[in-house]
């Protein structure tokens, strides 16, 4: 038999089982749910010690990257992550596993091209669209006429 | 206590969780790349002024999420513009997400110190 | 002498004979179905090394020194070593030969490394370039994991046509064939072997290596057999490297297209290496697993008598990370061997 590319393709996807989607959602709606859920508790626990709306804000990033960060070093989150999928990784925890996970693994490499270097190949994106996106935005405001608060 | 406003959360959450797991299930988007989409869209939707809303009702439901990183960036940004012109064009966004991204660079360092990694059964 | 038969099959006149062999597993692979009948299981998959890489290392030491023990021979024995893996310009094998004083030859074939180290030492030991060496292969889930994919410790999922990399390792002696003197009973010989081709049919997903792989197996299978005029059923097993479940299951039926059945004699080294309830997703993989499945119970069945005809088939994937980002497609490749126990 002679292969030709677009019947092995078909082939292939009648072959290959897809991952169980409404399995994947469900758990990844319950762990992320979850996750942001402890993310509501921990910024009423900074209000209720005083803290104003957007300082609240900043300590419970800061709380939930510690999370995220804790979780990793203790080969947790990536126990959570296989069942969670989406649940873990987009949360603000996952960022944190992102940057705790190659720091960690690379560190045999040593600490300053080893784990410093590699600690931002898979969020350093993340910082460089985001940030990039912010400065349009900037960009924008201040030719619109100086901004303002939305 | 306002048990809502844990269920919004909750909720709200976990809808933006699953329906990016449609993507990462169903379409060749890696995972890195929808983060990206996410932060930038975060940053968007602040822009045109639909996500404050979705934070005032869902508190950390829409700011735990990467999305949420997307909209300090932008109300940083927002803030910074008003306060201080051309100059907060640049400083604005990281200000307002500096507290994750420094905290996320100390205990990375910390952790990683502490523990190595482990092989998986 | 080595003769060329049909298309590219090669026919060893004096067939290069296994000596020894040994398999080498970590902690996950021992505790599957074929866990027993390996010869060594590490009770931790860091082998009290400081990195990954010296752990594979140390694996394929392993594998290589039992071996060496089991035919009663020391390093100074062997003309040449073959050895490969799946790391970035082999390291796992050249750290693991560093200090053998031995002269090396690293292999690259994803995870078709084994069968290309029997073949191609098989051609070296028929042509007089060698009266003995060693062919060698590993790999190491967590080595793998941090050059392919992600950091161990990273939140991923894996898709169900993922393959698991084998924390494994495998080794064999071969040594030429006698001239003018036949092998002796119950010898273990390689009379055949065949370099397979790159085989490409547009697969780019990485987490689906099987069906990249499954079309150079096909190509190289039924070219064998056919160049030996053979059927499935002349042999005892026809098994390939790796395909995995899903692999396995392309192959088939391309295969029965053919009106070949393969199925009352195959097996797949990826499919029977993990058990149903490890979490493997599509099956084993990784230079490794078809090493350490061959040089442990497939060879350990040969000299039982259980199996005395076997088509070892290692298929590989041809892919790096930099062509995969680059957008380039992955292809497969398939080496064969054929493995005969002489005598009756």
């Amino acid at each position: 038999m002679k292969l030709d590319k677009q019947a092995y393709s078909a082939l292939l996807a009648r072959k290959s089982p897809p991952s169980p989607l409404w399995k994947d959602c469900l758990k990844a709606f319950l762990f992320g749910g979850a996750i942001c859920t402890v993310g509501e508790g921990v910024s009423n626990f900074w209000q209720g010690r005083g803290l104003e709306t957007a300082d609240a804000a900043a300590a419970t990033s800061i709380t939930m990257v510690f999370l995220g960060a804790l979780l990793t070093c203790l080969h947790l989150y990536e126990k959570l992550a296989k069942h969670a999928g989406a649940g873990t990784i987009v949360p603000i925890t996952g960022f944190a596993n992102s940057i705790v996970s190659p720091a960690m693994e690379f560190k045999s490499e040593g600490l300053v091209l080893g784990m410093a270097a590699k600690m931002f190949v898979i969020a350093g994106p993340v910082l460089v669209y985001g940030i990039a996106a912010s400065v349009v935005y900037g960009l924008i405001l201040f030719a619109l006429g100086g901004g303002g608060a939305p | 206590m306002n048990w809502m406003e844990y269920v919004n959360a909750f909720w709200v959450g976990g809808a933006i969780c699953a329906v990016c797991q449609v993507f990462i299930d169903r379409t060749r988007l890696t995972p890195a790349r929808i983060l990206v989409s996410l932060v930038v869209i975060g940053v968007f939707l602040q822009a045109i002024g639909v996500y404050q809303p979705v934070v005032d009702y869902a508190g950390a439901g829409a700011t735990v999420p990467l999305l949420g990183f997307g909209y300090s960036l932008a109300k940083g940004v927002a803030q910074a513009v008003a306060e201080q012109g051309l100059l907060g064009v640049f400083t604005g966004g990281v200000t307002g997400a500096a507290g994750g991204i420094a905290a996320a660079i100390v205990f990375g360092c910390l952790f990683a110190l502490l523990a190595r990694p482990q092989s998986k059964s | 002498m080595t003769e060329r038969i049909g298309q590219r099959t090669l026919r060893f006149d004096q067939a290069p004979r296994i000596l020894s062999h040994a398999a080498a597993v970590g902690k996950k692979e021992g505790a599957g179905p074929l866990g027993a009948r390996f010869d060594f299981v590490a009770p931790d998959d860091r082998m009290g090394q400081k990195s990954w890489e010296l752990a594979e290392s140390e694996l394929q030491k392993t594998a290589i020194r039992t071996a060496l023990q089991k035919g009663g021979l020391s390093r100074d024995d062997l003309d040449l070593v073959l050895a490969g893996d799946l790391l970035n310009q082999c390291t796992g094998s050249f750290l693991a030969s560093m200090q053998s004083d031995v002269p090396y030859l690293g292999q690259y074939g994803a995870c078709s490394t084994m069968a290309q180290g029997l073949a191609l030492g098989a051609c070296l030991l028929a042509g007089g370039a060698a009266r003995r060496l060693l062919a060698a292969a590993s790999s190491h889930f967590c080595s793998a994991e941090r050059q392919y994919r992600f950091p161990l410790a990273y939140g991923g999922q894996r898709t169900p046509t993922a393959q698991w990399t084998a924390t494994a390792a495998g080794a064999a002696v071969l040594a030429a064939g006698q001239p003018g003197q036949g092998a002796a009973d119950g010898d273990l010989i390689i009379t055949h072997a065949l370099f397979g081709k790159m085989v490409e049919m547009g697969v780019t997903d990485a987490n689906n290596m099987g069906a990249a792989m499954a079309p150079a197996a096909y190509d190289t299978l039924s070219t064998l057999l056919a160049d030996l005029g053979a059927q499935p059923r002349d042999f005892d097993c026809i098994v390939t490297g790796d395909l995995g479940h899903v692999g396995a299951d392309i192959l088939l039926t391309l295969l029965r297209e053919d009106g070949i059945d393969l199925s009352p004699v195959y097996s797949d080294c990826g499919s029977l290496l993990f058990g149903e309830k490890q979490d493997a997703h599509a099956g084993g993989s990784g230079c490794g697993c078809s090493a350490a499945v061959l040089c442990g119970p497939l060879l350990r069945d040969m000299h039982a008598g259980k199996i005395r005809r076997l088509v070892f088939a290692g298929t590989g994937a041809m892919m790096s990370p930099t062509s995969v980002q680059q957008g380039q497609p992955i292809a497969g490749i398939c080496h064969a061997v054929v493995i005969e126990r002489s005598g009756a």
